[in-house]
């Protein structure tokens, strides 16, 4: 989320999820909202039936497309001109919120600059959407008074993922809808508790609270608290680790995996497999044995949700307590006794009595968490962060008043065209995403019989002129071939895609979607461009 | 039967339900009807959220890779083994050329304790997590 870390200083949702019903405008990017985000979804029906107009940017006929009374179905990967014409738009007619940008912002000449030299007749030439539309949307969305922002992986899973984002942080400064109730800018996530790992420190430049790893204040507060040295060398990221970037002595020897299943979620499989089995040493800990586990040299076995207490945090920042209802199966235990039994057998003593104690530690060294004792989470629904100290009452909406980082920053941005364009070889361009029925990569969805029963098998969606001209039936075997691998599902047609582009869903094992897709990656927020690659397709007689 | 306050472990909504146990099983699952997000509704993968728990291909025992073939073995075993191999390859190349990947799963305690022990047991900071995906 480095994207709107950098414009505002903040990297998580602004509002809460519920303020969603009471915008006037709602702008939806990239998310296939329905489906990935339910109860979002249902605040959207809701304000649209009181009346809220609804814009979606999204190059898919979504079920909140065909809701849209504006639907910029735009090609893939051409967010930033569609977003930089829509604030030409802006600033040709007036609507500006100058007082706003005055106050409130900085680097705004650049992006006007920026604005100034656009030319819409080529906007519509590369987004493929019409002047008139550009213009209507944004008109509706500049002139509310309450205008929400929300967007999904869509967004953030380009080549430009941060500069995507930065561009949609923009258009909300330019117009002054942020920093109060029902207007704001909303990054959807995708999992359960996403926030929560991230806001813990599970990222390699930052400590709990996104507090620097590289600022020596910060460090000395967590040496004393640990009784460490902590190491001032940012880590490496996700796809560094398993794709063994970096000189070959920054190569990984050992990893231990809580909970995660990069053999599935990871693009580029081929990579992620060979720099797993070129490890010394791999310990897994997770529910099941799934393909990363199966790869380990040791595996533990882990305590579902169910099985103990603990707190996770939502897409609002919503820090919610969950009880223990069960014991866990056999000799299952819990990730945080794991954790403590190894520590201690390394020669660091980790005792706590209780996950209530650990977040003690926590509400001490993590000023957004300042407030998050368990016995003030117990018996409700939990408080949103920021929450400095045990009187606060938590924080619904962000950037009131005053930014995070103090001022919003524009960053204006140019077009990224797409780091692999389709050619006659490879005339596809390839989406992926995540079905109703299925959880990322499906260790624990696809246990579950009754999500299998709704939807068992892998499908590429493909629309019905592509499919009559390649002459393939509606449910063939069909292979999907991209530069680096193929992979096999069963054709669907689909009205609701523009042709020449496909879709599937990541979930299923059988048909690994990355062995397909591009590890090209995004430079500053090292986000793998997972949505979009050039491929072919092949009916498999 | 006892309904047990729980949210949901699917997605970023963060629904807050009652998990239904009997006989120290969960059986079903109800919405709360005050909680701010979920009020009184969930989606299909939360109705069904029990589903996996009891689901027989749990891992009930740690392994232990022997010739190739990961095999049970008890948690002193599997435990020492990790520390030593993990102490063993910090002590020969260093601790960054550890890695550790933290859980979107997992709670906010254990992400908490799973950073601490990466950055202040194994000394590097080379922790991440499936979010970028
Ligand atoms: S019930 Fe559905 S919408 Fe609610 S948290 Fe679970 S998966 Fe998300």
């Amino acid at each position: 989320m480095a994207g709107l870390a950098t414009t505002f200083g903040s990297g998580a949702m602004t509002n809460s999820i519920n303020e969603l019903s009471s915008a006037q405008v709602i702008l939806l990017s990239g998310s296939n909202t329905t489906e990935a985000h339910p109860q979002v979804a249902r605040r959207i029906y809701d304000a649209v039936d009181q009346g809220a107009r609804l814009i979606v940017i999204d190059p898919r006929q979504t079920a909140m497309a065909s809701l849209a009374h504006i639907h910029l179905q735009l090609r893939p990967g051409t967010d930033i001109p569609l977003l930089n014409g829509m604030m030409r738009c802006i600033l040709d007619e007036n609507l500006v919120d100058e007082l706003f940008v005055e106050m409130r912002t900085e680097n705004y000449i650049p992006l006007r600059d920026l604005l100034l030299t656009i030319d819409l007749n080529e906007v519509t030439a590369t987004t493929g959407v019409s002047i008139k539309d550009i213009a209507r949307a944004a008109r509706i969305y500049a002139r509310a008074q309450r205008s929400v922002i929300c967007y999904c992986l869509g967004v953030t899973q380009h080549i430009c993922g941060t500069a995507n984002v930065q561009s949609y942080a923009g258009l909300a400064m330019l117009t002054g809808h942020v920093e109060r109730e029902f207007t704001g800018v909303d990054p959807l996530r995708g999992q359960n508790n996403v926030q929560g790992a991230c806001d813990m420190g599970g990222l390699p430049a930052v400590l709990p609270g996104y507090q620097m790893v590289a600022d020596p204040v910060v460090r000395d507060k967590f040496d004393r608290a640990w009784g460490v040295c902590l190491s001032d060398k940012p880590g490496q990221t996700l796809l560094d680790m398993t794709h063994g970037a970096g000189s070959p002595g920054d190569k990984l020897r050992a990893m231990y995996i809580m909970g995660e299943n990069p053999m599935l979620s990871d693009p580029v499989l081929d990579q992620v497999e060979a720099t797993l089995d070129s490890l010394d040493f791999l310990v897994v800990a997770d529910l099941f044995l799934t393909e990363t586990a199966a790869r380990a040299d040791v595996v533990f076995p882990a305590a579902s949700f169910a099985e103990k207490n603990g707190t996770v945090t939502n897409s609002e920042r919503r820090v919610q307590y969950m009880n223990k209802a069960i014991d866990p199966p056999g000799a299952a235990r819990d990730d945080g006794w794991i954790i403590m039994e190894l520590s201690r057998r390394m020669g660091y003593a980790m005792e706590y009595e209780s996950s209530a104690e650990i977040m003690e530690e926590i509400c001490l060294l993590t000023p957004i968490y300042g407030g998050m004792y368990h016995d003030r989470l117990i018996d409700n629904w939990g408080l949103q962060w920021p929450c400095s100290d045990r009187a606060h009452p938590g924080t619904p909406f962000l950037h009131k008043f005053s930014f995070a980082r103090g001022r919003g920053r524009f960053q204006p941005a140019s077009h990224v065209p797409p780091a692999e364009p389709v050619d006659s070889a490879f005339p596809f361009l390839l989406i992926t995403g995540r079905s109703y029925h299925h959880y990322h990569t499906g260790t624990m969805s696809r246990c579950c019989p009754t999500l299998n029963r709704e939807h068992d098998k892998p499908f590429l969606d493909m629309h019905p002129d592509d499919a009559t001209r390649l002459n393939i039936p509606d449910g063939s075997r069909v292979q999907v071939t991209s530069r680096r691998g193929s992979c096999k599902f069963f054709l669907r047609y689909c009205q609701s895609l523009a042709p020449g582009d496909l879709y599937c869903d990541f979930h299923f094992h059988e048909a690994p979607v990355n062995v397909l897709t591009l590890s090209a990656r995004d430079p500053e927020a090292h986000c793998p461009e997972f949505k979009l690659c050039a491929v072919r397709v092949e009916e498999v007689i | 039967m006892d309904q047990v306050m729980s949210i949901c472990c699917y997605c970023g909504c963060g629904c807050g339900l009652y998990l239904q146990v009997e006989q120290g099983r969960v059986v079903g699952v109800m919405p709360s009807h005050n909680h701010p997000v979920s009020q009184g509704n969930l989606c299909v993968k939360g109705w069904h959220l029990h589903e996996f728990i009891h689901d027989p291909r749990r891992l009930t025992q740690p392994l232990i890779r022997r010739n190739g073939t990961l095999l049970p073995a008890s948690w002193d075993e599997a435990l020492d083994f990790t520390a030593q191999s993990l102490l063993a390859i910090k002590e020969q190349y260093g601790p960054d050329r550890i890695g550790v990947l933290a859980s979107a799963k997992c709670t906010n305690e254990e992400n908490y304790l799973l950073q601490k022990f990466t950055r202040a047991v194994l000394g590097t900071n080379n922790i991440d997590h499936c979010a970028r995906l």
